[in-house]
């Protein structure tokens, strides 16, 4: 049984998957900066830019709900915003008392929260589009051409590799915990043993997988030493990128320069 | 949502540029820092190692426990890779952990990376070990001493993880002081015992199976002290800071204002300087063209990746 | 008397949409020692999971009388013991005294019947001495052994264990075997080693890509040359 959808990858030919990872981890970081840099309330320009994203969506041919699913893992996190909508001054558009005390919801409040919910719900899509269209492997040779430290990027890599392996051994884990977690029927008897317990023996499991874990680096330090590692990290040289990825980055790049233009001008 | 460590991994748009700046510095200068000491002093061996012991941590995290009424509590794991590597090479660790998270599953943001990275790495690991050695010396080298450092280490550094996202929080001004610094402090003390008691199990087992793996650090002393100063003042720093913001919300308002701070963090950066970069282009009939030609341009690239996708599709005869 | 193990129409396709089981009906007396075999891919193991409800697929799964469902887990994982393939998966805990222990102190047992109960299963495997043993530290065989230990000490009605002679060394799987001959309990096996399985189990199931494509006596199956090989399998000599 394997952890296989842990992997967020989608197989697809579409003009996303075709572009160099070079390209697409730029143009993302990019785009990302460029919604963080874009101030609050500027509702035309988040509606261009959730329009856009949209339709890289759509062009990728992952499927809307992937996206939709995935982006929403991380919206309650908004949650510690709401209180701005209270705290906020300004003019007052709903007001209510809870016990002994006033709440009075104002519109910049009610700006900053939207604002950063869609600006954060902006940003994440873009991240889903990355790693959806780009296997990870090409993303850790994008960041290397992007001068990403070696060490990091190989730590990277080994962690990658080890991941799926480790999961399931940890799916194995819970597993046998699981089978063991049985109720005796008798109602004198509280399941589940304390809090304390649990704890600790969860904590067992985990120690259990991290000697496994470096037993097993411990071996895979042999393998490398057999085909010839001394400890210097050394990597293949990164071919040329195509004139047509060249395009897409100069193109996204100026329309992305345009949009922050646009919030200059639309803020001041 | 604030029940679970997910609550220390921040999402893109939460953070102000300034503060997000601040924290890339930081984090890029104590992870290169660490870069070059594990590439100096560790051996080899310890590549593969941070590696795995990275998954490792990853997979860990999946571990979990039932606390009350459907909740869990699980493992942020900084503590124990610090026991198990010393705080260099943990740092590395908990960084790979981190970008993974952020990178592959969108467990917090990619820009604010260098913030996540800065609490849960740097913080995490750093007060980590600081409690770790200090407790250590303490109780003593001794099986018992060393569960009950491992447990403070735990839990110090999930809470002052936790200090650390809500100070920037609400220096952002994404979360009133008065609400996020107790809510986050009282909701992770909690989970920081959690932290505690799946280290302490941990370090059991470990104790039993592998001894050898839990040094009490004698390699790796000189630059190690760098950590445990840092450690401290990160500690003191953050336990200063949060009360004082959350019971004097105006205290720490009128401080920045003071100094002009607060203007920086609440608006974006370029907004300071608009009049003499773009002079005159206040002026309703250039935006109109500029979003027009925005709009061309966005239609006319769409419109080539569909098409390019059509061609695809009619040479795979799909 | 109730049926140990009873499977109606039992149907299961994994998240990514290959079907692991289809249509899988079959029944278990009290006290029945029986064989899965078949070849790898072929659901064994998926099959096994449903058992103590850790998957649930369409189709009916009843354990004892009782059937398995999200309200009655917690009372089939006690009444079902489980043995899975790799025992480094199963010991977490770090002495095996832990161990064992874990089953009866999940239940909430009384500390003198938990000691019991361990001192109880640890015998059955031929491993009292080893309660303050770590279990990272011992062989193959010896955390085999205590891995069914650890099961046992639930007083489980029906043991079920997912290849349990693979990595053994001759040695060891002779007193393995021996030992499962001395377990008095309805047993379901799953397993390639075809010797262990014409020694110890009467009965026979054969699953081949979700099916389940025979189900008699092992000594008749066991002759069928076709049949086996059909399905990846050969006789043993």
């Amino acid at each position: 049984m394997h952890i296989h959808f842990l992997d967020p990858y989608q197989i697809g030919g579409s003009v996303l998957h075709q572009t160099d990872a070079r390209v697409k981890l730029t143009l993302g970081l990019a785009f990302i900066l460029t919604t963080a840099l874009i101030p609050d309330g500027l509702w035309r320009l988040y509606f261009l830019l959730l329009a856009l994203v949209l339709s890289l969506e759509i062009i990728s041919g992952v499927g809307l709900d992937y996206f939709l699913k995935r982006s929403t893992l991380a919206l309650p996190f908004i949650l510690a915003v709401f209180p701005l909508i209270f705290t906020i001054p300004g003019v007052s558009f709903f007001t209510f008392t809870f016990g002994p005390w006033d709440f009075s919801a104002s519109i910049p409040g009610l700006v900053r929260f939207a604002s950063i919910g869609l600006k954060s719900w902006i940003s994440i899509q873009i991240a889903i589009l990355l790693t959806a269209t780009t296997p990870f492997p090409d993303i850790l040779t994008a960041m290397r051409a992007l001068r990403f430290p070696r060490l990091l990027v190989m730590i990277f890599g080994l962690m990658w590799r080890y991941l799926f392996v480790f999961a399931d051994e940890t799916m194995r884990l819970l597993r046998a915990r699981a089978a063991r977690s049985g109720a005796s029927g008798n109602p004198e008897f509280q399941t589940g043993g304390s809090i304390s317990w649990r704890a600790r023996t969860a904590g067992g499991l985990a120690g259990n997988l991290f000697v496994r874990s470096l037993e097993r680096s411990e071996r895979i330090y042999l393998a490398m030493l057999a085909r010839g590692y001394d400890g210097e990290i050394r990597s293949l040289p990164q071919g040329k990128m195509e004139g047509s990825n060249w395009f897409i980055l100069g193109f996204g790049g100026l329309v992305l320069f345009l949009v922050l233009i646009l919030s200059l001008i639309m803020s001041i | 949502m604030l029940l679970s460590a997910e609550a220390l991994h921040i999402p893109d748009g939460f953070l102000s540029i300034t503060v997000l700046f601040l924290a890339w510095i930081i984090s890029i200068s104590v992870v290169g820092y660490a870069l070059r000491r594990v590439g100096k002093d560790l051996g080899e061996q310890q590549v593969p190692m941070m590696g795995v012991l990275a998954a490792a941590i990853f997979a860990g995290q999946m571990i979990n426990f039932a606390v009350a009424g459907g909740t869990s509590g699980h493992l942020m794991g900084a503590a124990l890779a610090t026991i198990l590597m010393g705080p260099w090479a943990a740092i590395l660790v908990m960084t790979s952990v981190v970008s993974i998270q952020a990178l592959i599953f969108q467990d917090g943001g990619l820009l604010v990376l260098g913030a996540n990275i800065f609490n849960m790495a740097v913080v995490g690991v750093s007060v980590a070990y600081m409690v770790y050695r200090l407790f250590l010396k303490i109780t003593g080298d001794t099986r018992k001493g060393i569960l009950v450092s491992g447990f403070s280490a735990g839990w110090f550094s999930i809470m002052l993880a936790a200090l650390s996202v809500a100070l920037q929080l609400v220096v952002s001004g994404t979360s009133p002081a008065r609400l996020a610094i107790p809510a986050m402090a009282g909701v992770h003390a909690l989970i920081g015992i959690g932290e505690g008691l799946i280290t302490v199990g941990a370090l059991a087992f470990l104790l039993s199976a592998r001894p050898d793996l839990i040094h009490p650090d004698q390699s790796n002393l000189d630059g190690s002290r760098s950590v445990l100063v840092l450690g401290f003042l990160l500690t003191v720093a953050l336990l200063l800071a949060a009360p004082l913001a959350s019971v004097r919300p105006d205290g720490l308002e009128w401080v920045a204002m003071q100094t002009g701070f607060i203007e920086m963090t609440r608006e974006p950066l370029y907004e300071l300087v608009p009049d003499y970069l773009v002079p005159g282009i206040a002026n309703e009939s250039i935006a109109t063209i500029l979003a027009g030609a925005l709009g061309i341009l966005i239609i006319f690239g769409l419109g080539m990746g569909i098409a390019y996708n059509r061609r695809k599709g009619q040479i795979s005869g799909r | 008397m109730h049926h140990s193990i009873e499977i109606e129409q039992l149907t299961y396709s994994y998240p990514d949409g290959h079907e692991a089981l289809s249509d899988v009906s079959f029944v278990i007396q009290p006290g029945e020692k029986v064989a899965m075999v078949g070849p790898n891919g072929a659901g064994k193991s998926t099959l096994i999971l449903h058992l103590n409800g850790i998957l649930g697929g369409d189709g009916r799964v009843q354990i004892c009388g009782q059937e398995v469902n999200k309200e009655t887990l917690r009372r089939i994982r006690a009444m079902v013991g489980m043995v899975f393939q790799s025992p480094d998966d199963q010991l977490f805990s770090p002495r095996v005294f832990d161990d064992v222990a874990y089953g009866p102190i999940y239940q909430g047992l009384p500390p003198d019947l938990i000691q019991e109960r361990v001192a109880k299963s640890l015998r059955a495997v031929g491993m009292e001495d080893y309660e303050q043993r770590v279990s990272h530290h011992l062989s193959m065989g010896e955390k085999k052994r205590i891995a069914i230990a650890t099961v046992l000490s639930m007083d489980p009605e029906v043991l079920i264990l997912d290849e349990p002679t693979a990595g053994l060394d001759p040695r060891a799987r002779r007193s393995f075997i021996s030992l499962l001959r001395e377990l008095h309990l309805t047993m379901l096996v799953s397993s390639h080693d075809m010797l262990f399985v014409e020694e110890l189990f009467p009965r026979m199931l054969i699953l081949d890509e979700g099916r389940l494509v025979a189900d008699g006596k092992t000594s008749e199956l066991m002759s069928d040359d076709h049949l086996l090989a059909a399905h990846g399998l050969e006789r043993p000599c």
